[in-house]
């Protein structure tokens, strides 16, 4: 018998209200069509979406959490790229 | 009572749905990997509320007050419907998943038939478990193409739980005489435009998975006349036991 694990995936799902998948979590399964059954039983009995997208998390490049420094702080004094410094006319609504 | 072959008709549909429920629900904890127990607990549960909807209108139709639960806890052994494939134990996971697809291989053409049925009951039921039984029948179509097409060890428990399991596939097709009428009716389908679906369905995924079809033909029924085999009344005895206890306790 094989002690060999199946591979993880990761599991994008688009409710009926989002536009965009979003990451809902992992499943193990062993190729992407058994993996998408397992996605649709463990994270869409309860009507969570109406689509999934699955990935094997080998395919998933993260960036490395000791590069933050660099990565996301330098972002964080830069306010003028926020649109904030407009003034907006009074007939415009929904801003 | 008013009409005696269809109360049986619906009682048998009903009796699959919650035997293999019951039989489907023992995995619940004990799956191989975790997305598969929940997997499996979906289609029993699945099974089971289509044996509420059939049993209720089983019920209906007999006329004398009894609802799912009263039909589902209170009959005695002899009185159940269900084919012998469905009670038989679960055996290992290739044993369920085989018994599992020789049963929606036959199921999602019957319930296709079954919604052109002119009892709109019957109709409606059958639309809505049509769509839950296409999943289950891929999901235990690529199980048993996967187990099959797989290692050695898997290709030989899933060849050895069709061996075993082949002897029962045949009374699923049983008709009785009162079925005949309900045929005549436009009621339900005749079972010989169903088997012709299912054999091509078990065909085409059987010689995907690179199993063989068994040559030895002998076949057992029983079931559809209440005469069961020896497991179904432990079976019964844990589905049954709180009721028996606690009569018309509930939760």
């Amino acid at each position: 018998m094989s002690n060999k694990e199946w591979p993880l995936w990761e599991v994008f799902i688009r409710s009926k209200q989002g536009l965009n998948h979003k990451h809902v979590g992992s499943l193990r399964a062993p190729d992407a069509t058994l993996a998408l059954d397992n996605a649709r039983d463990v994270y869409t009995r309860r009507s969570e979406g109406i689509s999934i997208w699955v990935v094997e998390s080998n395919y998933i490049h993260a960036s490395d959490p000791s590069d933050a420094d660099s990565f996301f702080e330098p972002s964080d004094t830069k306010v003028y790229r926020h649109p904030t410094f407009y003034d907006v006319p009074d007939g415009i609504k929904h801003m | 009572m008013k009409n005696e072959a269809l109360y049986n008709y619906v009682l048998h549909l009903g009796d699959d749905s919650l035997i293999l429920g019951q039989r489907l629900g023992e995995w619940c904890g004990h799956g191989p990997i975790l997305e598969e127990d929940i997997a499996m607990t979906n289609i029993s549960l699945d099974l089971i509320g289509q044996a509420m909807s059939l049993l209720d209108y089983a019920g209906e139709i007999d006329g004398q007050g009894k609802d799912h639960d009263a039909l589902a806890f209170l009959r005695f052994e002899h009185e159940y419907r269900n084919v012998l494939l469905l009670e038989q134990p679960n055996g290992d996971f290739a044993n369920t998943m085989m018994r599992q697809f020789l049963f929606d291989a036959f199921r999602k053409p019957l319930y296709e038939q079954l919604v052109a049925s002119k009892d709109v009951q019957i109709s409606a039921i059958a639309e809505k478990s049509l769509k839950e039984t296409k999943y289950h029948l891929k999901h235990s179509s690529e199980w048993i193409i996967r187990l099959g097409d797989g290692t050695e060890e898997s290709h030989n428990r899933v060849q050895n739980a069709l061996d075993h399991l082949w002897r029962y596939t045949d009374e699923l097709f049983s008709e009785s005489d009162l079925d005949q009428s309900l045929v005549d009716a436009g009621i339900v389908p005749s079972m010989s435009e169903i088997k012709i679906q299912w054999a091509e369905t078990v065909r085409s995924v059987l010689e995907e998975a690179t199993l063989m079809i068994p040559t030895n033909n002998w076949q057992f029924e029983g079931g559809r006349r209440g005469v069961h085999s020896e497991h179904l009344g432990f079976l019964l005895a844990d589905l049954q036991y709180m009721q028996r206890a606690y009569p018309n306790m509930t939760w």
